[in-house]
């Protein structure tokens, strides 16, 4: 294995080198990639249905292994991650919170999973729960809470790991596009504010220009990536961007992109 | 202050406390008004009077019943989430077992009961044991389904955070199958009532540990109609009783979370 230090922010957070997915009934879900994501990069995953886009972010999550070639962690295997400094978070489709436990329960989860002390434990809960504005609720139960405030808690869980590399698989696909632009916002902030390395799966052109760093447009059948997009927009970034006659320019760009990317996919 | 009909709990209390109470003078009164003899039908009046005169041994009986009862409750949980518990280890387990779960349940306990009380020689365990057998099946299907209903988001979760099986089967499993348990008990409590009163059909067993179907075959010979009712009044009280408990178990364990004891705003 290779000795780097964790510290170095030369080393890649994930590499993926040729990796692909075949799945058991023979459909091909990715083609061999190859993709490498720097340390505080913002990459999302922008493609038509079946483009393979949720399949390589699960890859990155190690939720499934590759059928062939490889991936690495901070140049390491999965093995290492979770250890200081290479702290990973996932935040699904849906919000997954436990029914029965209240708000601070659920975001303490994954410090319990770690056995972290009780009252440091609830300091990190605390701290992550201002992060996302939720603090009043923290005694509420899921039920209690609207699906943008649960979608909160889901982040709040996610960051109350501190973590080094935070996955999202279309985190706010199902809110409506008032509550998405403000957590969009919220996590553009809180991105810029941790440093955060973030890979992002979206269907939203606009969610993608707002937040990434680098979009990586994909095309199906078989799922491979078509083409990478770069956005070299200043961070943090707010709302004046999002009105900005250069955000619609980037996202025309990036819709004539994809078009380009579904026209491809049909084979 | 606000008029009692406008209150949450007035509607469901008094609307079927009106029906009984009308129920009862129509009974009364019909009693009465065609002169049924008391050996046939009595009179809600005939049957409360027993009830008080024959207080003594049928408080007795109703104490034997209500051992029984709830010894066969309990071990049936018991033996339930055990077995609930076993089931999920593997679906080899499962597989191999269920169809014995199943036997037990389709096999009528008053066809079983005579064997079963010529096997145990201790009356009131034989009793226990049959009511077990009948209360013990909606534990096991329900517990064992509730176990397996966990939410595939959550599970993914606990997966990805590397967590062990018996923290998962704690942690998420465990909680995510309460709802279900808890249908699983209502039914159960009833059936345990159920099989104990059935056990004691069957074995007819005077003595000591004489219950209240004892007195109800009894009354019967002697044509004691309104000791008969009297006892059945006793065994209705705890069947009912048993139903409450159960709901209110069930406000209390998932009143703040789950969606069935959860009251909706309108």
């Amino acid at each position: 294995m290779n000795d780097f230090s964790v510290s170095d922010t030369d080393v890649p957070v994930v590499e993926i080198r040729s990796a692909e997915k075949i799945f058991a009934n023979g459909f091909r879900g990715l083609a061999p990639v190859d993709l490498a994501i720097q340390r505080g990069e913002f990459v999302s995953l922008i493609g038509p249905s079946g483009c393979g886009k949720s399949t390589l972010l699960k890859l990155v999550a190690n939720l499934i292994e590759p059928s062939d070639g490889r991936l690495q962690w901070w140049r390491g295997d999965f093995s290492r991650v979770g250890q200081a400094g290479r702290q990973l978070a996932f935040v699904f489709q849906d919000p997954t919170l436990m029914p029965w436990a209240r708000v601070e329960n659920n975001v303490r989860l994954p410090l319990d999973f770690a056995g972290v002390e009780r009252a440091a434990a609830r300091a990190r809960v605390a701290a992550a729960l201002q992060q996302v504005e939720l603090t009043a609720a923290a005694r509420r139960y899921p039920r209690q809470l609207s699906g943008g405030m649960r979608m909160r808690v889901s982040i709040a869980r996610a960051l109350v790991t501190d973590p080094d590399l935070l996955l999202m698989d279309e985190p706010f696909g199902a809110l409506d596009e008032f509550t998405r632009n403000r957590l969009d916002e919220d996590l553009a902030r809180l991105s810029w504010e941790r440093r955060l390395t973030s890979v992002f799966v979206t269907h939203s052109i606009y969610e993608a220009v707002f937040l990434s760093t680098r979009i990586i447009v994909m095309a199906a059948q078989p799922g491979r990536i078509f083409s990478e997009f770069t956005v070299d927009e200043a961070r943090p970034r707010g709302e004046a961007f999002r009105t900005s006659t250069r955000f619609a320019a980037l996202c025309r760009e990036l819709s004539a992109l994809l078009t380009d990317a579904s026209i491809a996919s049909r084979g | 202050m606000r008029p009692l009909i406008d209150r949450d709990w007035f509607a469901p209390v008094v609307a079927p406390l009106v029906v009984g109470v009308l129920l009862l003078a129509a009974w009364q009164f019909g009693c009465r008004y065609f002169q049924v003899p008391v050996y046939l039908f009595p009179a809600p009046s005939d049957i409360a009077e027993s009830l008080v005169e024959n207080w003594a041994p049928l408080l007795h009986a109703w104490g034997s019943t209500l051992k029984i009862t709830f010894a066969a409750f309990a071990l049936a949980t018991i033996l339930g989430v055990l077995t609930a518990f076993l089931f999920i280890q593997s679906r080899w387990i499962e597989m191999s077992l269920l169809p014995y779960a199943v036997l037990l349940q389709v096999t009528p306990i008053v066809a079983v009961a005579p064997l079963i009380i010529i096997l145990v020689k201790n009356t009131p365990l034989a009793l226990t044991a049959c009511a077990t057998v009948i209360a013990l099946f909606p534990i096991i299907s329900n517990t064992t389904i509730g176990l397996r209903s966990v939410d595939p988001g959550l599970l993914a979760y606990f997966r990805m955070n590397k967590v062990g099986r018996a923290q998962t089967l704690w942690r998420l499993r465990v909680p995510s199958a309460l709802p279900f348990f808890m249908a699983g008990l209502r039914i159960s409590s009833g059936l345990a009532l159920i099989g104990a009163v059935v056990a004691e059909f069957v074995a007819g067993t005077g003595g000591q540990s004489a219950g209240l179907a004892y007195e109800i075959l009894q009354s019967g010979f002697q044509l004691d109609i309104p000791r008969m009712f009297a006892a059945l009044l006793l065994i209705t009280v705890t069947g009912v009783a048993l139903f409450g408990l159960m709901v209110g178990l069930d406000r209390v364990l998932l009143g703040h979370w789950h969606d069935s004891a959860v009251k909706t705003e309108r």
